[in-house]
């Protein structure tokens, strides 16, 4: 029988593979806040997209699995900005419940056009990776979780690099921070804001991707639960706040896979809020709030 | 150089600018004076385009600046000091100068600008590493108007530089806006702090709720009856 820290060091790994997802996800979701303060429900959505585009360009494009990442994050990245120019910028000036309201319709509308469009049916994502296991001290490493963890480290410091270093990231966190004062520095805002749109909804295609890699199967309402947690990971890691979406998306996918190793998978979800709701009340900005408002 | 012509702007029902009109020559310093909600800050505003005005006109070097979007004013030259320094708080002092020059492309250049602006502020240099929002209130003042510098405007807009200052940085602040005046940068201030602004300025007007009741030469101004009793506390 495996020893114990074996099994715990499985299920770490476990958790860091299904965390980083939340992560990736969560990510949108803070970027897209931190800069128009909009939740926007249809991120999840646009995950399932990026898991379609994904799929269509290996099965039917006959991409290998980079290529296939890149299209998929490329289309998305055009969906994320199109659907803000529609939907969300005429009402930048609007009360922010008629802003959320429109969110939930573009995802439903993403939900049941894709429905439309690619039928409910749930397809297999084909094996893209050699079924190789690697052993380490007793701890199995699949070659897709190894992909899936560099991945999302590859694209998580891409961003932080992006936000901290380039000239569009200082601008991404000035109008984040005071949309007025990134005018007056001759700041396009509205260019920017389509930047971390497109940003965002690429992340979201990589996850997707991922998701559909990991799990095998996609269908037009996958992105309704990830993109629940991946919120719940948002905000306990400080909604706006990019360090917070990374952790708080790694802390998750964690917990969920700890709790279904010690047996209790039904109880994971229960367990994943149950924090979320803890954290909140002990501190309601999450875990990275700080006073000086520091996001994206 | 900026000329505005019966000027309106609402906001909603309010109806804060009625009518203004003045102008600001190259070379001046231009000061605006008026007690809290006189509609100075609007002004500026305005100008900047952040805010629309209803009706009247307003140019600048002769261009019609109310068809020029908002981030496109900087490229024109004019640059706006925003009132309460607005400073970017999460970023260094570095970065915000950097943001300052968001529209140039030379490196070079804009390196040299900012030697000019640690020239203009010491203190600016000491702390360039900082997180801005540790910085004290002058220091953020001096951080703003570097910033605002950093695009190498014609025309400065400074809102209420002094306020919640003490006296002697108050003075401090002052002579360096006369320094950036003398290195040619024309500067339209506006201040609830008449005495200071009229001991700078050349020309000033007078604001009062939406309309300007007074203009002339500073010291003229600052001998008369009328701004003594309202401005300048007798
Ligand atoms: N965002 C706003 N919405 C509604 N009214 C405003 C707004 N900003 C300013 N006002 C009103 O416009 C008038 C002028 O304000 P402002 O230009 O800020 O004055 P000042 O800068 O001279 O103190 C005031 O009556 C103020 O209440
Ligand atoms: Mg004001």
């Amino acid at each position: 029988m495996a020893s114990i820290t074996t099994q715990i060091f499985q299920q770490l790994v476990n958790g860091l593979s299904l965390g980083s997802i939340y992560a990736l996800i969560a990510l949108g979701y803070t970027m897209v806040y931190g800069i128009i303060k909009l939740i926007n429900f249809a991120h999840g959505d646009i995950m399932m997209v990026g898991a379609y585009s994904g799929w269509f360009a290996i099965t039917a494009l006959h991409l290998p699995f980079l290529p296939a990442l890149l299209f998929s994050m490329v289309s998305c990245a055009l969906l994320g900005v199109i659907i803000e120019r529609i939907a969300y910028k005429p009402l930048r000036n609007a009360s922010r419940i008629a802003a959320l309201i429109t969110a939930i319709g573009v995802s439903l509308f993403l939900e049941y056009g894709g429905m439309l469009v690619l039928t409910a049916q749930v397809r297999t994502y084909p094996p893209v990776f050699p079924e190789t296991m690697y052993v380490v001290g007793g701890v199995y490493f699949k070659y897709g979780d190894i992909v899936m963890l560099v991945t999302s480290v590859v694209l998580m410091s891409l961003l932080h690099f992006t936000v901290q270093y380039t000239k569009v990231g200082k601008a991404m966190r000035a109008v984040s921070f005071d949309q007025e004062a990134a005018l007056l520095m001759g700041i396009n805002t509205n260019n920017i804001i389509s930047y971390t749109f497109a940003i965002g909804s690429a992340l979201a295609a990589a996850a997707g991707v991922l998701m559909g890699v990991y799990f095998n199967t996609i269908d037009p309402l996958m992105g309704i639960i990830p993109g629940l947690k991946a919120f719940v990971a948002a905000v306990l890691g400080g909604i706006g706040i990019i360090p917070g979406a990374m952790v708080g998306g790694l802390m998750l996918g964690l917990v969920e896979s700890i709790v279904s190793g010690l047996g209790a998978s039904t109880w994971r979800d229960a367990v994943a809020f149950l924090i979320l709701i803890l954290v909140l009340i002990i501190k309601p900005s999450g875990l990275f709030g700080k006073n000086v408002r520091e996001k994206v | 150089m900026l000329v505005l012509e019966d000027v309106n702007v609402y906001y909603g029902a309010i109806h804060a600018l009625k009518g203004i009109s003045f102008e600001v020559n190259q070379g001046e310093i231009v000061t605006l004076i008026g007690s809290n909600g006189a509609g100075k800050s609007t002004s500026l505003k305005t100008i900047s385009g952040l805010l629309r005005a209803k009706s009247g006109k307003i140019t600048f070097k002769g261009e019609n600046l109310a068809i020029v979007a908002p981030q496109s004013i900087v490229a024109k030259g004019i640059s706006q000091v925003p009132e309460g320094r607005r400073v970017f708080a999460n970023m260094t002092v570095i970065e915000n100068l950097e943001l300052g020059a968001y529209l140039r492309k030379d490196k070079t250049e804009i390196k040299k600008t900012m030697q000019h602006v640690y020239d203009l502020f010491p203190r600016l240099l000491e702390r360039n590493t900082q997180i801005s929002g540790t910085l004290s209130g002058g220091e953020q003042q001096m951080l703003a108007m570097g910033r605002a510098l950093m695009s190498q405007p014609q025309l400065l807009l400074l809102d209420e530089p002094s306020m919640g200052l003490a006296p002697i940085l108050v003075k401090q602040i002052f002579s360096i806006i006369k320094e950036i005046n003398a290195s040619g940068t024309t500067i339209l201030l506006v201040e609830q702090n008449a005495h200071m602004a009229l001991s700078i300025a050349n020309r000033a007007y007078v604001l009062e709720t939406g309309k300007i009741v007074l203009s002339g030469d500073s010291k003229e101004l600052a001998a008369s009856e009328e701004v003594r009793k309202a401005y300048l506390g007798g």
